[in-house]
């Protein structure tokens, strides 16, 4: 098990898009190393031939009909955006030049 | 480090050296009537965010529930690309960030796709049959559509900013991808377009999609790498993203196979990197490279329970199936009367369905083909256009040929009416219409020309009771001039007769 | 204090139904008590959001269909009227829900929950969203962006999390009813610390649509009460098949009122009640271990036969527990990004881009704790770290699910205590992730395996409630109701009267213990 560095921490937080300063990532990288040493045992713990359990209640084909339901008027999907303009969601320029 | 290229190796130059390999993922819009994950409706071109749940806009506390008409349509597919199909498989969430992709993961499949080995046969246009195999086919959700506002036409580069409608979020898509495809040599750009219609022709054919690439139904990626002849390894391939007609795959295979050979040539390295396909001016662009950013986080979407599959499902579902493409068009040539070379340009053409529906719709096979292959082929060529995204339908071509078998109009006017379809200007009889443009053969109007004409021509009128026919021709000139052209041509020369007392 | 709070559920629902009180009282009442306990400097803040008027309003619609009897009277729900307060991470209409996040400060839910449905169906009114750990995560309510909630029995101590909102709104009289979530504990253990019941469901057995998703795999809806009965009645009008859920159980709920009824006879003859051997002991406090010792004694006094039981893979419970939750957080919050709803923060420097605005929004809008564990998830699912980590822990989930299924082949239910100490000092945890996450050790296991759990009041140690569990097999929720409400009606016996009982009086003019 391999050591949490600061720069793998600040790669883990632009993955999630979290903004880090440097005493962010400082703190994280400390609380981490800590927190991973202590689950570590976890990755021993099982052999191979153990299935991994994805779904505590197996079921499976659970499906729903192709039939057309409630939908949300534009009014409602758009109540709770922080920009729009006219029925749709504004944001600002997707990339800093691609 | 990229190596920027201006100049690109001629394509058969490119061949002499290197054999291309290739790689499709092609994503086919489901035509199911509800969205993959929530009971939206599945609908192009309303008001934007109008056709969304809380689902399709992933607000907090949402669930997942699967459209099982989705899964059999999946499954259905998986069949007709001759696939097997998983006995137990799940979904997954591949996470990124993205604003078309509401809850910042697409709900997909990873290691367990739901149809996996599989293969089709291509027969590209010198007859010979290319078979492209098929690696997996799987069932994930489509994004959002996003406009770009400000900066220069609608591009994302230089945008000010981005509007969202979340009405295509959710959409079924199934996703199917080739196993590399080697050996087509020269015949890679061909085999490209050849194989994305195929797959175009096989999704219309089941019904599973309404398969029109020009709305995105149908989207393909396509993967270009070059290897030096002889060689073992594979070259370093790109991924030109979204490339949406079947000419537009044809030319972005043959544009990266002459760009990825420059860069050889030169001594460089090709960066594994998508590409963005440029339809004005034929090239692609350096997208984002490809690195360890690009880590989706796949885990099991634990919101759903795995698709379990019986023999008896998969069954009834294959019972469903329409005759496999190459038995149809057996039937069709034999029903059509085409020669071989007639009918491989059709299915080359990609307009099988086309003719088929002009024929259902009632016109004979060989005025279906007259048209489509001849005058619309003709328009598509100059606007540099496939057939298909022209405009033009099967209701069009019978509404012309109706219009031509009332003698409403002449061939040469129908060609004329068609180029007006085609510039939107409405259907062919609105158009003869607007325009003016019925034949004349109302008798009135043509006798005061023919009038006109006898009158005016004395010495000609003296030569036609001497017997001499071919002179009817001279009076013909001012009576077309006299109605713009639209004379009937057949009717002028009984009227002739007519008023000079020689009909029989 | 007015007695009408005092009421359990099921007795306030009696007199309403018999005409004593009117639903718009009882809801007064309980408005009245929230007034007057849940602000101020110390007051207990079990509340984020009060909904007055539509609570009264639902009040008075009940009490004016039974005023005018008949057979819509008849169809009323038996608790119609009984007032119920919320965790803030259930989404209702017409209420501010936040999941105690400023990500989430303002928003206003297009939809309801289904579990809020069925609520207003059963004309439930709603007294208001309760306060809780931010997107549930915690076991200290501290976490909240709106300011912890206190532990009625002392204010100077945490009420247990994530649910401690709901959990001391029911030990501080302020609803004698509310809905919890439990991922890892988080109904049970605030109930346990608290003095009150609270239940976990089997997993899919209420529908989870409109529970803000902390790990989908483990969260669970629940009923968090003052008796083992309130609870199987809240647990059975919540419970059933969801079509919105997938993962939801798609079979009747099962008998849970009558088999607390059947429980609250004390009689446990031929229940064999298994002592998990790795749930006490060292790590549990002498206070804690004591009280389950004594329970232990009385339900073998009634009939009960006390087995032991192993489960060695618990050790890796905790472990893996992180993982999985933590990397399901990762995904389900990654929503959260100012773009569609929600809190939107632009970046003060550099250029405007969207990325930048969500890594700027993410930054503002969640808590330490939720981007520790964002992070911590990202880590485990990311490439080249996947298997060791997330595929452990997925494996660590079978093999617990087989410690619980060999160990109920010797028992019909488990026993422990919920959690391995009282409630502790406001502060004395929060910047120790570790210390707080070994709180819930006992709990996990059953969200790992998916399997149903039940914490009551087992007495007191040093003047705080220790809560005792019982486990049962999935989809048999109500053995869970027969021990609970056995153990319940004997403890009580003991103790002349509730568990609650024994609670300090708050007062607002104290500012908090009178
Ligand atoms: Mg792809
Ligand atoms: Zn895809």
């Amino acid at each position: 098990m391999s050591a949490i560095s600061r720069e793998d921490v600040a790669h883990l937080a632009h993955l999630a898009h979290i903004e880090m300063s440097d005493a962010e990532l400082d703190k994280m990288t400390g609380e981490l190393g800590v927190i991973v040493q202590a689950i570590a045992s976890v990755s021993e713990a099982a052999s191979a031939d153990v299935p991994a359990t994805t779904h505590p209640i197996a079921l499976t084909n659970v499906f729903r009909e192709d039939v057309v339901g409630e939908t949300l008027t534009a009014e409602e999907a758009l109540m709770n955006a922080p920009d729009s303009v006219d029925t749709r969601f504004r944001v600002p320029a997707i990339l800093d030049g691609e | 480090m990229t190596s920027h290229i201006d100049e690109l190796v001629d394509f058969d130059v490119a061949l002499e050296k290197y054999d291309p390999v290739l790689g499709f993922e092609v994503h086919v819009e489901l035509n199911t009537k509800t969205k993959m994950f929530s009971a939206a409706p599945n609908v192009f071109g309303d008001t934007p965010n109008t056709n969304v749940t809380p689902v399709c806009l992933g607000l907090p506390g949402v669930l997942p529930v699967v459209n099982k008409t989705a899964v059999e349509y999946a499954i259905m597919i998986g069949l007709a690309l001759n696939c097997k199909i998983a006995e137990r498989c799940g979904f997954a969430r591949k996470n990124y960030f993205y604003p078309d992709t509401p809850k910042n993961f697409q709900t997909s499949q990873y290691d367990d796709p739901i149809a996996y080995d599989g293969w089709i046969d291509i027969e590209l246009e010198d007859g010979e049959v290319f078979r492209v195999e098929i690696e997996r086919a799987h069932m994930e959700e489509d994004a959002g559509k996003l406009t770009h506002m400000g900066g220069s036409t609608g591009r994302i580069q230089g945008a000010d900013y981005s509007l969202v409608d979340y009405n295509r979020s959710g959409v079924p898509l199934v996703e199917i991808v080739t196993k590399t495809i080697e050996g087509a040599g020269k015949r890679a750009p061909e085999l490209a377009k050849a194989y994305v219609a195929a797959i175009r022709e096989i999704v219309k054919a089941l019904d599973v999609s309404d398969a029109k690439m020009e709305r995105g139904n149908v989207r393909c990626d396509a993967n270009v790498s070059l290897m030096l002849k002889g060689a073992e390894k594979f070259g370093t391939r790109t991924e030109t993203k979204n490339v949406n007609s079947l000419r537009a795959v044809e030319h972005a295979v043959r544009f990266e196979i002459e760009r990825h050979a420059a860069v050889l040539n030169s001594g460089a390295a090709i960066v594994q990197e998508t590409r963005h396909w440029h339809e004005d001016t034929r090239t692609t662009t350096s997208g984002r490279p490809k690195s360890d950013a690009d880590d989706y986080r796949y885990f099991p979407e634990p919101d759903l329970v795995p698709v379990v599959t019986t023999l008896e499902w998969i069954e009834e579902l294959r019972s469903r199936l329409p005759e496999p493409p190459a038995e149809r068009r057996k039937r069709l040539q034999a029903d059509w009367g085409y020669s071989d070379a007639e009918f491989r340009d059709v299915v080359n053409a990609g307009i099988t369905e086309q003719i088929e529906e002009t024929i259902a719709a009632g016109t004979t096979a060989a005025v279906a083909r007259k048209w489509w292959m001849g005058e619309i082929a003709r328009l598509a060529n100059a606007a540099d256009k496939d057939v298909i995204d022209l405009g033009v339908t099967p209701a069009t071509i019978v509404e012309l040929n109706s219009l031509i078998e009332a003698k409403k109009i002449n061939d040469k006017i129908a060609r004329q009416v068609l180029e007006y379809v085609v510039g939107g200007e409405g259907t062919p009889s609105e158009i003869v219409e607007k325009r003016s443009l019925a034949v004349v053969n109302d008798d009135s109007a043509l006798g005061a020309a023919v009038d006109d004409a006898i009158a005016a021509m004395p010495d000609v009128v003296e030569k036609i009771k001497a017997g001499k026919m071919a002179a009817i021709g001279a009076l013909m000139g001012p009576v077309m001039k006299a109605t713009r052209g639209q004379a009937d041509a057949g009717r002028v020369r009984e009227l002739v007769l007519e008023k000079l007392g020689l009909a029989g | 204090m007015n007695e009408i709070i005092r009421l359990s559920a099921t007795e306030l629902a009696a007199k309403l139904r018999a005409g004593e009180i009117t639903s718009v009282a009882a809801v007064q009442a309980h408005l009245d008590r929230i007034a007057e306990v849940d602000g101020g400097e110390h007051g207990v803040h079990a509340f984020l959001h009060v909904n007055t008027e539509e609570a009264l309003a639902v009040a008075a619609e009940v009490d004016a269909i039974r005023a005018a009897g008949g057979a819509e009277a008849e169809a009323l729900h038996p608790f119609a009227g009984v007032p119920i307060a919320i965790k803030d991470l259930i989404v209702t209409k017409g209420q501010p829900t936040t999941a105690a996040s400023k990500m989430l400060e303002g928003w206003m839910s297009p939809y309801d929950a289904t579990v809020i449905e069925k609520i207003r169906a059963a004309k439930l009114p709603m007294l208001g969203k309760t306060n809780l750990d931010e997107f549930a995560m915690g076991s200290s309510t501290e976490h909240s962006a709106y300011g912890a909630t206190r532990n009625p029995w002392d204010l100077n101590r945490i009420p247990g999390g994530s649910g401690g909102g709901s959990a001391a709104a029911v030990a501080a009289f302020e609803a004698p009813l509310a809905l919890g979530t439990d991922t890892g504990g988080s109904i049970r253990q605030p109930g346990a610390v608290t003095g009150t019941v609270g239940v976990k469901p089997t997993y899919g057995g209420v529908s989870r649509y409109g529970a803000i998703a902390m790990a989908s795999s483990l969260d669970q809806i629940g009923p968090v009460t003052r008796t083992v009965l309130d609870s199987a009645y809240l647990h059975e009008l919540i419970g059933g098949h969801d079509a919105a859920d997938s993962t939801s159980l798609n079979e009747p709920v099962p008998a849970l009122i009558a088999a607390a009824e059947t429980g609250a006879s004390g009689d446990m003859t031929g229940v064999r009640v298994g002592v998990i051997k790795e749930l006490q002991g060292e790590g549990y406090e002498a206070g804690v271990q004591a009280r389950f010792d004594e329970s232990l004694e009385a339900l073998r006094a009634a009939g009960a036969e006390i087995v032991e039981v192993s489960c060695p893979n618990f050790k890796y419970a905790l472990g893996a527990y992180y993982l999985i939750s933590t990397s399901e957080v990762s995904s389900n919050l990654a929503k959260f990004d100012g773009v569609r709803f929600g809190t939107r923060v632009l970046p003060t420097e550099g250029p405007l881009t969207i990325e930048r605005v969500m890594g700027a929004t993410r930054a503002a809008g969640f808590g330490e704790e939720v981007k520790r564990r964002i992070i911590l998830g990202t880590y485990a699912l990311s490439a080249g770290y996947y298997d060791a980590y997330y595929g452990s822990a997925q494996k660590v989930r079978t093999l617990i699910q087989r410690d619980f299924e060999a160990a109920f082949e010797h028992a019909d239910v488990l026993i422990s205590p919920t959690c391995p100490t009282v409630a502790f000092e406001l502060g004395s945890k929060v910047d120790d992730p570790l210390a707080m996450y070994l709180n819930d050790i006992a709990t996990i296991p059953a969200n790992m395996a998916g399997i149903p759990g039940i914490t009551i009041p087992g007495g007191l140690s040093e003047g705080l409630p220790v809560g005792i569990q019982f486990l049962a097999p999935a989809r048999e929720d109500a053995r869970l109701y027969r021990a609970g409400a056995a153990l319940e009606k004997l403890l009580e016996d003991k103790w002349g009267g509730r568990l609650l009982d024994q609670a300090p009086e708050l007062s607002a003019a104290t500012g908090g213990v009178a």
